[in-house]
């Protein structure tokens, strides 16, 4: 039997540390919880891109112009006129008030202006309070705007006008064409859960030893580091396994998230990312006396790396150091490849830099969860 | 050769001397005891003989390994039961007993044997949290023995437990002994110290003495007077802070009188007797007395 390594005692641990996260039934029923209800939360209730948002009208005219503008405002699908009302100060109450989202006014020259051929305008005022709501719902309306009228025109108009269209854009929305947030989402959200509960749990086991005294005689007991850190990490990994497995099944069959890439790929993908969160988790539980303080030290990485890595906001929409800030989030480099390959079907190529990244996080934290492991009480 | 020698041990916590040059020696086979007050140093230089702790200045060899060095090989021979029970309170007795078991690469054999010597087989998947305080002293030094140790390391192993536990926890660490355990032990209770072969006394992270019982009451070298009669309470009064007298402590209907200056102490007990009309006689000086006055002079160093 060598000194420092031993199967026998390895096996003694996992054994144990398993006994111990059967018996903490809170723990247990977090575990399969979280990722259950953050799931359904993220995938049925969030939406970055809102439609049918409530909207009143201010119009006195009723021509055929105002109404092809009318309808074909609504056909976005982002707008719901819930309100026809004549004055724009009844209009203003309803979007303080928050009842509407939009306040659409046609002036009552509007039709007039449209036959001279003298810039029709119509006003479209949007309670940006919220910056998202808003801009799908703006971006649509300019095209929308100029075919309603030319459908409303006459047909030599419409030949004129188009033979001044020289330039045309052609925007295609790759592997999300629809723009459903939940695409964007889910697979982020499988990192976010791991994230959460992979790095907590394994602190909390290790500082519990240290809380609760059972430390001292650990290692007054013939076990090694590197046997004690194997032990407590294993089991969690497994717990890691059951998450990823819970997540990627209701993505599939819940939620219709498509998947495009390689799943073999993905999986040694996240048993990279789950062993340097394990890691990362035991690497913080060394400065932490009481669990308590591991929850803390856990949430203070937490919380900012749901804003920095890209999970909630873009991450190319940060400023630059916020970015550099972002990259020493495991999370970060495992959006990137979820995403390439869930949706985008990328190959090991596609995602090589940001695995490489991972591996290095694993190493440092390997190292770092050795070197700071209290082999004496000192 | 002796299962425990250390020689100058010095722990330092940031500025604070815990262990201040501290050498002493255990015999194999010897039941050792370990005495001071609270925050004395006792726990530190126990760690510091099973490797837990690396020690800042001095040598030391536990079962002829090297306390600095060979701290796994120390661990594997040494049974070491902590101050607070550290076993799990979230597994069973025979859980933690396996797992014990397990970490020393035991027999499955001895978890039964032990188990059997525990007693009633219908606890043995109680939740060690759930034991009273006895038990849970019997589990930790049932799981601390398992594997045999040549060196056993009892730190206050009695603290929170009734007088007939203790006894018998006691009966049991003598018959160790005599199998060729050597025992070190660190305790508050006097009883508990008079039933130990030798004893070392810590203070401040000193050791102030070391010896039988009898060495070290001799050693002492105090002077104690009996005081019987109805006025002792006005004797004591009056005896306090007079020339030679350092202590005065009523023991039932009787005073103890100790005092260093033996010569001192008699006139000022004299003196006293023939102003009150209390009765006085020489008494044996106890093992209490002793550590009484080590813990007032040890006070006076700190000043």
């Amino acid at each position: 039997m060598s000194a420092m390594f031993s199967f026998r005692r390895l096996m003694a641990i996992i054994s144990k540390e398993s006994i111990q996260m059967r018996r903490d039934r809170i723990t247990f029923a977090m575990v399969l919880g979280v990722p259950l209800i953050q799931l359904v939360l993220f995938g049925f209730a969030i939406n970055n891109d809102p439609k049918g948002l409530p909207a009143a009208l201010v119009t006195t005219s009723q021509d055929h112009y105002t109404r092809a503008m009318v309808s074909a405002i609504e056909n976005t699908g982002y707008y719901r006129f819930d309100h026809v009302v004549a004055s724009a100060a009844v209009a203003e109450r309803l979007i303080q008030s928050g009842a509407v989202s939009f306040v659409v006014t046609v002036p009552s020259d509007f039709a007039r202006r449209v036959q001279r051929g003298d810039h029709p305008q119509i006003l479209i005022e949007a309670d940006a309070t919220d910056p998202s709501v808003a801009s799908g719902a703006i971006s649509t309306l300019g095209t929308v705007a100029a075919q309603a009228l030319l459908r409303g025109q006459s047909a030599e108009a419409l030949a004129a006008e188009q033979s001044t269209a020289a330039l045309e854009v052609v925007v295609h929305r790759l592997y999300n064409p629809e723009g459903i947030t939940q695409y964007n989402i889910v697979p982020g959200l499988l990192g976010v859960i791991l994230q959460l509960t992979m790095v907590m749990m394994t602190s909390m086991a290790l500082t519990r030893e240290t809380e609760r005294g059972t430390m001292e005689n650990l290692l007054a007991m013939p076990a090694s580091p590197l046997e004690i850190m194997l032990g407590k990490v294993l089991p969690f990994l497994v717990i890691g396994g059951v998450q990823v497995v819970a997540v990627l099944t209701a993505a599939k069959f819940l939620l219709n998230v498509p998947f495009v890439g390689s799943l073999t790929l993905l999986l040694v993908s996240i048993f990279i990312f789950v062993l340097a969160l394990v890691l990362l988790g035991y690497a913080f539980s060394t400065p932490a006396r009481t669990q308590i303080q591991a929850m803390q030290l856990t949430f203070f990485f937490f919380l900012p790396s749901l804003l920095l890595t890209g999970f909630m906001f873009p991450y190319r929409g940060m400023p630059d150091w916020a970015q550099v800030l972002g990259e020493i989030f495991p999370l970060t480099h495992f959006l990137r490849i979820i995403r390439a390959v869930m949706l985008k079907g990328a190959d090991l190529q596609g995602v090589a830099t940001p695995l490489a990244a991972l591996m290095i996080f694993v190493a440092v934290f390997t190292l770092l969860a050795l070197m700071r492991f209290p082999r004496t009480l000192d | 050769m002796n299962a425990i020698e250390v020689s100058g041990l010095v722990k330092r916590f940031g500025d604070k001397t815990v262990v201040d040059h501290v050498s002493m020696s255990v015999a194999e086979g010897e039941i050792s005891g370990f005495l001071g007050p609270n925050g004395s140093g006792k726990t530190t230089t126990i760690r510091v003989m099973c490797g837990l702790l690396t020690p800042d200045e001095g040598e030391g060899r536990v079962l002829d390994h090297d306390i600095r060095s060979e701290g796994l090989r120390i661990k594997r021979e040494v049974g070491y039961m902590t101050q607070k029970f550290s076993f799990y309170e979230d597994l069973s007795i025979e859980e933690n007993l396996t797992f014990v078991a397990r970490l020393y690469d035991l027999d499955p054999v001895s978890v039964r044997d032990t188990l059997e010597d525990l007693g009633p087989t219908s606890r043995r998947k109680q939740l060690a949290g759930t034991l009273s305080g006895g038990w849970k002293q019997r589990l930790a030094l049932a799981a601390c023995i398992m594997h045999r140790p040549k060196l056993l390391l009892l730190d206050e192993p009695t603290a929170g437990v009734d007088p007939k536990a203790r006894r018998e926890f006691w009966d049991e660490i003598h018959m160790r002994a005599s199998a060729g355990l050597t025992v070190l032990v660190s305790t508050h209770y006097m009883d508990e110290a008079e039933r130990c072969h030798r004893i070392h006394y810590i203070s401040y992270g000193k050791l102030l003495a070391s010896g039988s019982v009898a060495e070290v009451i001799r050693d002492a070298a105090l002077t104690t007077f009996v005081m019987e009669g109805d006025d002792i309470t006005r004797a004591a009064k009056l005896l306090q802070g007079r020339n030679g007298v350092d202590q005065v402590a009523p023991f039932g209907l009787t005073l103890h009188v100790v005092g260093r200056d033996g010569v001192a102490l008699e006139a000022a007990v004299a003196d006293v007797a023939a102003e009150t009309g209390v009765a006085y006689k020489q008494g044996s000086t106890s093992l209490e007395d002793v550590f009484i006055q080590f813990m007032g002079q040890s006070t006076d160093n700190m000043a």
